[in-house]
């Protein structure tokens, strides 16, 4: 039993919402500098309304998961709103549950269709961490470059007791869960190394990935510098400014559409609560509870995996949370190739976050919609009818998940 | 040679005084929950087993074992540019809370989970003074 089931059972009133991802749009990623944060937003809006032959006239719902260059913008969602120049939406809201808010953003959408609020809903993610190489800061001492500057966004939260025991930015502290996991659950240095290597190779495949041309061996991981270890620079993801959204609209709308429909079959979270180095585990077995029952599917079902990598880690935990192996096994599944191009489960088909580009949760939701379309090109797996994807946010404090398909039912 | 003062110094917030009151005399202390007992550490203003907003200092151990660790290579702070790469662990003491800390005295690769270990004081400034570890007998 979970806690938090509580006196009623959820899965007795469980239904599946007849909602779509109509459109997808992804800005340049990466070391580009020529727009701002909103400017990527507005860019990636703008994409993926053309991506469903929609006008902004059509948009009646504005979602939007500000990234750390939002700062303390509350309002964001209407600060975007104001610069699309969107008039009479009917739902809207600024969503931020970390790297998975962008799959609890598609749900909020369709449930917000699904209820007759609105009719059709722009989910957005842009960020711009990144400065020109010209405007960087270089104080003595000081680290510069794209983990530095995120790494400065977030260290409110760190406080300034641990900074006196040397205890800085978010790497460390999800070092502290991996190293433990490790510990108790056997998982090794090589096991993480695999999953980089795993996603290089479908990364060597994108056109839009960063790390696309280079190419990467185990040796190469193990010779990589070290950030903080257990992890090396290879076992973290990257850092990118862009933008990225999707189209969520009524399944019916979405048919008569430019594009393919990519159907929601199920969609759940969970939010474990409490210490993520004690529980050793993300909100998956929570979320996927809903999501697997509403679409009818179990586990062994699922034909293609877009799972968050904000670390190498992070994908061998939610492999075993959502049951692809037992404790401690993902580590040698992943490396004897079974995720990795031509395998039996593709994982992270576009690279991820680790190779391709970081738009939090977007990521992940950005290849599964060009998947399930048939649209990944060189790196489209066959295999594309029960498509999972999860969200991760915080230290394994918030999931969400979405099992999508390009078929109906 | 690293200069420990260029180190940042924790501020002496209200919620943090009688913490440091504590380590400068030797003592370790976390909090303690007035309404249902639980400890705590570091201090917030309610319990989250309870709810309850009362609660007091109690002294415990200063014994405990690594829950777990990092190793970090990265610099973030000037103060640390001669450290790296050091161990910043997660001490989980015998009465529960978890602390983190550095372990001194102990070779990087000798860091592991399980160690059994103890409070040592490390003297930072007139006002702070900071709870490390070190090795014990098991």
């Amino acid at each position: 039993m979970f806690d938090g089931d509580g006196v009623l059972s959820y899965e007795d009133t469980m239904r599946k919402c007849a909602a779509a991802i109509a459109g997808l749009g992804l800005t340049a990623q990466g070391k580009v500098y020529d727009r701002t944060h909103v400017g990527f937003a507005v860019e990636a809006v703008r994409l993926a309304l053309e991506d469903a032959g929609l006008a902004r006239t059509d948009l009646d719902g504005l979602l939007l998961n500000p990234g750390v260059a939002w700062g303390q913008a509350t309002m964001g969602a209407f600060m975007l709103q104001q610069a699309l120049g969107l008039r009479n939406l009917r739902l809207a809201a600024t969503v931020n549950l970390g790297g998975a808010t962008a799959a609890a953003m598609v749900q909020q959408a369709a449930l917000a269709i699904d209820a007759g609020l609105c009719t059709t809903v722009a989910c957005v993610f842009s960020d711009r961490p990144l400065q020109p190489p010209d405007q960087r800061r270089s104080r003595a001492g000081e680290p510069t470059g794209s983990a530095a500057a995120y790494a400065a966004a977030r260290s409110p939260a760190t406080g300034n007791l641990d900074a006196a025991y040397g205890q800085f930015g978010t790497n460390a502290l999800y070092a502290l869960v991996a190293r433990r996991y490790m510990h108790v659950y056997g998982t090794t240095q090589d096991d993480l190394g695999a999953v980089a290597v795993a996603q290089r190779r479908w990364a060597n495949m994108n056109p839009a990935a960063q790390f696309r041309d280079v190419p990467l061996t185990l040796a190469d991981y193990h010779a990589s510098r070290w950030v903080v270890e257990p992890f090396h620079v290879l076992d973290c993801c990257l850092v990118s400014n862009g933008g990225a959204a999707v189209i969520v609209t009524s399944a019916d709308r979405a048919r008569g559409l430019r594009k393919p429909p990519v159907y929601i079959w199920g969609m759940g979270q969970g939010h474990p609560g409490g210490d993520p180095a004690e529980n050793l585990a993300s909100g998956a077995p929570l979320a996927m509870r809903p999501a697997f029952a509403t679409a009818g599917v179990e586990t062994r079902d699922v034909q293609l995996c877009e799972l968050y990598d904000c670390y190498t880690f992070t994908v061998l935990v939610t492999l075993e949370d959502y049951g692809f192996c037992p404790r401690g096994e993902a580590g040698a599944f992943v490396a004897e190739g079974h995720t990795a191009p031509a395998g039996r489960l593709p994982v992270n088909t576009g690279g991820g976050q680790l190779s391709s580009f970081y738009m939090w949760g977007m990521t992940p939701l950005v290849e599964a919609v060009l998947q399930a379309r048939g649209e990944a090109g060189e790196r489209q797996v066959p295999r594309r009818d029960v498509v999972l994807v999860s969200g991760n946010g915080g230290l394994l404090s918030t999931h969400s998940t979405l099992v999508l398909s390009p078929l109906a039912s | 040679m690293s200069t420990p003062s260029a180190r940042p110094i924790p501020e002496v917030s209200p919620a943090l005084a009688p913490y440091f009151a504590a380590a400068r005399a030797g003592r370790l202390v976390v909090q303690r929950c007035t309404g249902c007992g639980a400890l705590r550490f570091p201090p917030r203003e309610l319990c989250s087993v309870c709810l309850a907003t009362e609660a007091a200092w109690q002294e415990v151990s200063g014994r405990g074992e690594i829950f777990s660790y990092y190793v970090m290579h990265q610099i973030y702070h000037p103060g640390f540019a001669a450290e790296v790469p050091y161990a910043v662990v997660v001490v989980k003491l015998e009465e529960g809370p978890k602390l983190t800390s550095n372990v001194v005295d102990c070779p990087l690769d000798e860091i592991a989970i399980g160690m059994p270990v103890e409070v040592v004081f490390e003297e930072l400034s007139p006002e702070v003074t900071l709870p490390k570890f070190r090795r014990r007998a098991r």
